[in-house]
Parts: structure tokens; C-alpha cells; sequence
């Protein structure tokens, strides 16, 4: 075991990546923080819409889109990468929607038939054509990303300044998009999550919304996808915005949470890599679990600390609900 | 009990065989079994694809067994969650003594899937989040965790060697005499649990509220499912791997959900279907180095689902394209001669036959329509065509089944205004629908409950029993229709 979990070394883990590597740590990091901030916006709203496993089945789904948008175009350019996504992403949805409604297949049965069957097909693909014309796409680049091998070269340059690596500039601009989405369409968004029928009555279109939703969660996924895989993006989804949901009941607080975890966790998971030396993605997840369950335990509303309290000082309290 | 018997014979029908079989194999390589048979058939002789081949069929067997159980409980991504959840308990027990020891992995992902299990049951109950929120969130951490291990064995001077890489995707070829005997010890566990508590397992799965009230233990019943479902995924692993084994739990049994009404068929289907998906994917990963096993495996089960979901007899999309498409057509035919019965009582039943002109004009539609509709009719023996295709005559059966509808519709408006107090011009097109569905038994019931009425809120008169007996036929036309308060 001793092998396992290298020494602990403070000056490596923590002062290191800040003096001599800042260069690759604070892109490491930045990179980790947009993924999970901008996963952890769509994810609340998953959550909200009890749709937490669509995420998990989208995510799972973008692979084999991914893989025939670069047999085609023989790159790895961001425009086939997002179209394959976004088709592949929109015919899950419609696949799940297909089987529920013409079978009596229930829904659940459905998500997993469909997803299963195209991550299957996703990665039958990449294994046949890997290696084949370049394709660097791989099976461990599935599973957990390359955070950590972010291209530094070359770097976006804007009027003679420096933007950033290229993938940190595209996450960005998915971050900003996102957060500007979420901006314009707040009400049509808030109002169909918690009120459909009422959404229905103000004249949002449910369906539309729901497609929508679909379509730019495909987005997410797979701007994300290079960075931590097809399965962990789906931990990027959900854990921010649970932790928020234990932590408040107000949408916009809620958002401002999933910000603080995403930070928290990409610099907290980015230490903990380098700690132990495993995969940076898998560690950032790992990471915003440890947040997940402190807030669980010690949510000031409703943290198990605070109910097991309530409930020690109701108890001699007979006939008190 | 009887069909608990056949259940117990068609299961060990296909288990036994693997087992003994496996057993022979183990000391000498005698070649006298079927899995052996189909070997040669495919000119494999490596003792490694019979292991592997052997192992894709148990894992099958017991995956459609227990997929069956979750699918009708609607836990089918309950099943993803766990198969992702144990991989940290897979990367542990191959820590405990750094090799493939099938045992300690096998402990090490079971404990991982309970507590998995635990964790969602938890965040359930002591907090707000929701059951798919609480499955995501077990699902993705335990994952992480798992790939966080996983790369720091990978990381180990020995560990790249190892192929722990191999349970995230699956390769049968990786499968051992060691994994077949805990396999095969597994499967025979897995089937006997389920002869066992048979009853118990189907009332929770259907009715629970009922399960809990006659005394059952449904938690404990539960939990043993759980057990159950993690041994399926853990011996699944090896060869399907972690990210897909859910879909060897749910679409077998998804499949053979849509092909039976029956839980001992739906199990006995599933477990067929897992054991040819499972067959196949192994052959198929043979065809090519390097292809993993269980995305194949996925695909072969996705075909046996996509047929069935086309091709099911009963719930085929086919099936019922084509029961809706004959339904739609009985209703035209059923209108056309309401139609018919509709232009014969407008001339109060003076003369036989109806021109095309008169029918189109009743049906607003062209005589082209008319004219194929009267093709239709006859085709079906309700009518006859004069020689110049030009007027259409009711055949006996034709003018019976024009009267029964005719009544249906008016027997409805009537049973609408009178005994629902619908006003009487708000009924007519709800018998519209209704009339073609109509029962002959609730018929009579309405008959009754109206005192067998004669006139429908319209004042127009209700064919009667006499009336459909008697038949258009020349000889009685022009008198009209009798009715039930008349005598014939």
C-alpha cells in the first residue's frame, strides 16, 4: 500500500503547482472549474426536472456522435465534434421518447436500453477505426479524459494578447454561452421545471424546452467530453447542483453555489491528483464528492448534524410533530 | 407449484449442463457437450474461448434472470448505478494481493455494490434529492473513486500489465478456469434464490403494498434482490465491464418483457436472450484482436430488443401498426354502411338497391370514394354490385351488421340524454366512437336499462333484434324496421 499513496510532500502537492508550474497547473485548474461550472448550471436544472439520469444517459450517448463526426471529417475540429454531439445527443432523446411511447417498455428501461446501445456502438467505432488516420480518440480517453495533457500549444491570441489555450477558450465560451442562456430563457426555464402545467398556460412549449435542454446538455457534454470523459461528466452534472440543493431552496443561490463548488472542488481535486498521482478528472469528482458529503452533514437547514439535533430535542416532546 | 416445477426443470435444463460440463473440463478435455459441439462448429479448440464462451453464456443466463426482476420493478437504473458503484471494490480487490484473484475482486465488488445500494437509500431518505439525483450522484462518485484507483494501480511497476483496465470495457478472452468455477457457483446460487422465494420475489415485485400486508418481508426481500443483482454485475464484469453491464441486465429482459404477460416466461426469455447475446458477443469479439467483448455483447442484445420491439406478436410496433391499420378499416366499412342503412331509411325503406350517387352525396364524398368504398363492403361480403357498378345491394350479413350499428349509435344517444342527462344535441358524436366498440352484451344491458326504448332522442326509430334477424331480403322491405316495442 505503501506504493499506492506516495509520501505526502507539501512543498510538491501544494506550493509546487503555484510557483514553478503555474503555467500548466492554473490552466489544469481553470479548465477543471469551467467544465464543472458550466456541467453543474444545465445539471440543476436536471435535477430540478427529475432528469438527473437523461444526464447520465446523454453523456453516455454523445460517444458514438463524437466518433462518426471524426471519421468524417477526419479531425477533431470543434464544429464536427459539436454537430455529432448535438445529432447524437438530440437521437437519444428522441430513441428514449420512441421506445417509451411504442412499447409499453417503461421509461427508466428505456434511458438504459438506448444509451447503453449507443455508448456500445460509440466505442465498437473507436476501437475498429483507433489508430486509423491519426484518430487519437481512445478508450481511456473516454473513461477519464486528459485534463491533465491540455494542449498548451498554441495559445489563442487576441490582439496581440494572450487568451489561453485553445480548449480552455472554447470551454469558455460554452461557460459564457451557457450562462447567457440561462440569463434569457431564466423564466421559461424556472417555470417549466417546477410548473409545467402552468408553463403550458403561459404558452412555453414544454416539448420545445425539453428538446432544447437536450440540445445544449449535448453541448456541454462534449465540450466537456475531451477534458473528463463520457462517464465522469455526468458526476460534473450532478454533484454541483445537489450540494447547492441540500445548501439552499432559492434557484439563483443555487447557482451561485454550483460556482463556489466547481472552484472548490477543481482546486481541491487538482491537489489531490497530484497528491496521490491518479487521474486529475477522476480526482476533481472525488473531490466535489467530499463537498457533497459535508454538505449533507453539515447543511445548516437540513445537514444530518442538524436533523439528528431537531430530532434529539423533539423527542421528549410527546404528541409535538 | 406445478409451473414452479416446470421453471425449476427448464432452468437447470440450461444450467446444469454448463456446470457438469465445466466440471468435466476441469481434469480431462473430453469433448461431450453441446457448448462443445457448437465450439467445433466454429472450429474453436483453444481451452480460452471455451471459457470465455462458457462465461459470456452463464453471465447471460444470470443477468436476464435478474434484469427481469428489476425491469418490472422500474429499477432498471438502479441496475446502472450499481454496476458503476462497484468499480472501486473491483480495483481494491485486485489490490489485496495484486493479481486477478477472482474471489477477492469478487468480494471486494459486491461489498462496493451494497454499499452503493446503502449510499442511495440514504441520500434518499435523510435528504431532498430525489432517487434518480441520488443514483447519479452514487453512480458518478463511486465511479471516481474506482478510475482514481484504477490509474494509481496502473501507475504500479506491476499494475499495467494486469489488465484491470480490462473491467472497464470487458474482454472474455481474459476469463479463466477461476472466474468460470465462481461464475458457474454464482449463477447456480442466483437461479436457486430465485426457485426458492419465487413467490415472494414476484408479489413485491407486482403488488408490494399487498406483499407488506400479508406479512411478507419486503424490505428483506428487497435487499436479497440487491445481493442478487450485484453478483449478476459482478460476474458479469470480466467480460461485459463496468461502464455496460447494466444493458445485459435490462435489455434481454426489456425484450422479452415485450413478448410475454407472464413472469415465468418473461424470466425464462430473458435468460435465453442473455445467453445468446452473451454467445454472440464472445464469438464476435473473437472475429477481430482487440475488439472489447461487452459493447458487442450490448449490440447483440440491442438486436434481439429492436426485433422484438418490431416484430413481438403482441406488442410489436408491427402488430400493432397493423391492428390499428385493420381497425381503422373496420370502421370505414361499419360507416359506409351506416351510410347505406342511413339512404335506405331517408326513402323509408322503399326499394333495395342504393345508387353510388346517393351514398356519395351521403357521405359527402366523390362516387370515386363511394365507388371503392362499395368495393371494400364487398370484398367482405356486406353488399353486392349491380352489373353496372352502379348501385350496391346489403347482403343479409351486411344489412345485420348496418342495423347493429345504426342501433349502437342510437342506443348510445339515448343512454347518454337519458341516463347521464346529456343534452341531446351534444351526444352524437361520442356515439360516433362508441358505436363501433360496443359489446353485444352491454348492448342488451343498455337495452334494459332503457326498457327497450324504440326512439333516440332525435325521434328517429332504433333497429331492434327483429330487425337484424330479418335481413334486407326482398321479400320484406318496405315495411320499415320493427323495433322492440313492436312484434315481428
Amino acid at each position: 500500500m505503501n506504493v499506492l499513496v506516495p509520501d505526502f510532500d507539501f512543498h510538491r502537492v501544494f506550493i509546487a503547482p503555484w510557483t514553478e508550474n503555474l503555467a500548466s497547473f492554473g490552466w489544469i485548474t481553470l479548465m477543471g472549474f469551467l467544465v464543472t461550472a458550466t456541467c453543474g448550471w444545465v445539471g440543476n436544472f436536471l435535477i430540478l426536472r427529475r432528469m438527473a439520469l437523461v444526464g447520465d444517459a446523454i453523456s453516455h450517448s454523445v460517444l458514438p456522435g463524437l466518433a462518426v463526426a471524426f471519421l468524417l471529417s477526419q479531425s477533431r475540429g470543434t464544429l464536427p465534434m459539436f454537430l455529432g454531439a448535438l445529432v447524437a445527443g438530440i437521437v437519444a432523446t428522441v430513441l428514449i421518447e420512441l421506445i417509451h411511447k411504442k412499447s409499453r417498455v417503461k421509461q427508466d428501461a428505456a434511458i438504459g436500453i438506448a444509451f447503453t446501445s449507443l455508448f456500445a456502438l460509440g466505442v465498437i467505432l473507436i476501437n475498429l477505426y483507433a489508430g486509423k488516420g491519426g484518430v487519437d480518440l481512445d478508450q481511456e480517453c473516454v473513461l477519464y479524459g486528459e485534463i491533465a495533457f491540455v494542449p498548451l500549444e498554441p495559445m489563442v491570441m487576441v490582439g496581440g494578447q494572450i487568451l489561453g489555450p485553445i480548449p480552455v477558450v472554447r470551454m469558455g465560451f460554452v461557460a459564457l454561452a451557457t450562462a447567457l442562456l440561462i440569463a434569457l430563457f431564466y423564466k421559461e426555464l424556472l417555470v417549466s421545471s417546477f410548473d409545467p402545467a402552468l408553463a403550458v398556460s403561459l404558452g412555453i412549449s414544454a416539448t420545445f424546452v425539453h428538446y432544447a435542454l437536450m440540445g445544449w446538455l449535448s453541448v456541454v457534454v462534449v465540450s466537456a467530453f475531451e477534458s473528463v470523459g463520457a462517464i465522469l461528466v455526468i458526476a460534473m452534472l450532478i454533484l454541483p447542483g445537489a450540494t447547492a440543493t441540500l445548501l439552499s431552496h432559492r434557484l439563483p443561490v443555487m447557482l451561485g453555489l454550483t460556482l463556489l463548488h466547481a472552484a472548490l472542488s477543481a482546486v481541491l481535486g487538482i491537489h489531490l491528483a497530484l497528491w496521490l498521482d491518479c487521474s486529475p478528472a477522476g480526482a476533481m469528482v472525488v473531490a466535489g464528492t467530499l463537498i457533497f458529503v459535508a454538505a449533507w452533514i453539515f447543511s445548516p437547514s437540513e445537514g444530518l448534524l442538524r436533523r439528528w439535533f431537531r430530532a434529539r430535542l423533539e423527542a421528549p416532546a410527546v404528541g409535538s410533530s | 407449484m406445478k409451473r414452479g416445477l416446470q421453471l425449476a426443470l427448464l432452468f437447470f435444463g440450461i444450467a446444469l449442463p454448463a456446470l457438469t460440463g465445466h466440471a468435466a473440463r476441469i481434469g480431462d478435455l473430453s469433448e461431450t457437450n453441446i457448448a462443445e459441439q457448437a465450439l467445433r462448429f466454429f472450429t474453436f479448440q483453444d481451452p480460452a474461448v471455451r471459457y470465455a464462451l462458457l462465461g459470456s453464456i452463464l453471465l447471460g443466463i444470470t443477468c436476464g434472470l435478474l434484469g427481469g426482476f428489476i425491469v418490472v420493478r422500474k429499477m432498471a437504473l438502479v441496475g446502472d448505478a450499481l454496476s458503476h458503484a462497484v468499480l472501486p471494490g473491483v480495483a481494491l480487490g485486485f489490490l489485496w494481493n495484486m493479481s486477478k484473484d477472482p474471489l477477492a475482486i469478487f468480494i471486494g465488488a459486491v461489498l462496493a455494490g451494497l454499499l452503493g445500494a446503502a449510499a442511495v437509500h440514504l441520500i434518499k431518505h435523510t435528504t431532498r434529492l430525489k432517487e434518480d439525483t441520488a443514483l447519479g450522484l452514487v453512480l458518478a462518485s463511486f465511479f471516481a473513486v474506482g478510475i482514481c484507483l484504477v490509474t494509481m494501480i496502473q501507475r504500479l511497476p506491476t499494475g499495467n500489465k494486469s489488465g484491470i483496465d480490462k473491467f472497464l470495457f470487458g474482454q472474455a478472452a481474459a476469463i479463466g478456469a477461476g472466474d468460470v468455477q465462481l461464475m458457474a457457483v454464482v449463477t447456480g446460487l442466483a437461479v436457486l434464490v430465485i426457485l426458492l422465494f419465487y413467490k415472494e420475489f414476484l408479489l413485491t415485485s407486482f403488488d408490494a403494498g399487498f406483499a407488506r400486508a400479508a406479512g411478507f418481508p419486503v424490505q428483506a426481500i428487497h435487499y436479497t434482490l440487491m445481493l442478487l443483482l450485484a453478483f449478476a454485475i459482478v460476474i458479469a464484469l470480466q467480460a461485459v465491464g463496468v461502464v455496460l453491464v447494466s444493458a445485459m441486465l435490462i435489455t434481454p429482459a426489456a425484450a422479452a418483457y415485450l413478448l410475454t404477460d407472464r413472469m415465468h416466461r418473461l424470466l425464462a426469455l430473458a435468460a435465453i436472450f442473455g445467453l445468446f447475446a452473451g454467445a454472440l458477443g464472445a464469438f464476435l469479439s473473437f472475429l477481430r484482436p482487440n475488439l472489447p467483448t461487452g459493447p458487442l455483447m450490448v449490440l447483440a442484445a440491442t438486436t434481439i430488443f429492436v426485433l422484438a420491439f418490431l416484430f413481438g406478436p403482441r406488442h410489436g410496433v408491427l402488430a400493432r401498426w397493423w391492428r390499428q391499420r385493420s381497425s381503422a378499416a373496420r370502421i370505414q366499412r361499419e360507416n359506409t354502411l351506416k351510410a347505406v342503412y342511413h339512404v335506405l331509411e331517408a326513402r323509408e325503406f322503399k326499394g333495395e338497391g342504393v345508387s353510388l350517387r346517393e351514398l356519395a352525396e351521403r357521405r359527402r364524398e366523390t362516387v370515386k370514394d363511394a365507388r371503392q368504398q362499395a368495393g371494400e363492403l364487398r370484398r367482405h361480403d356486406f353488399a353486392s354490385l349491380q352489373e353496372d357498378g352502379n348501385a350496391i345491394y346489403l347482403t343479409p350479413e351486411g344489412w345485420q351488421r348496418a342495423c347493429a350499428i345504426v342501433r349502437n349509435h342510437r342506443l348510445w344517444e339515448l343512454y347518454l340524454t337519458n341516463a347521464a342527462h346529456i343534452a341531446a344535441d351534444h351526444v352524437h358524436e361520442d356515439a360516433e366512437k362508441i358505436e363501433h366498440v360496443l359489446g353485444e352484451e352491454v348492448v342488451r344491458l343498455i337495452e334494459k336499462r332503457l326498457n327497450y326504448a324504440t326512439r333516440d332522442p332525435h325521434g328517429r326509430s332504433i333497429p331492434g333484434l327483429a330487425d337484424l334477424r330479418r335481413g334486407a331480403s326482398p321479400e320484406s322491405p318496405a315495411s320499415g324496421p320493427t323495433g322492440y316495442g313492436r312484434s315481428a
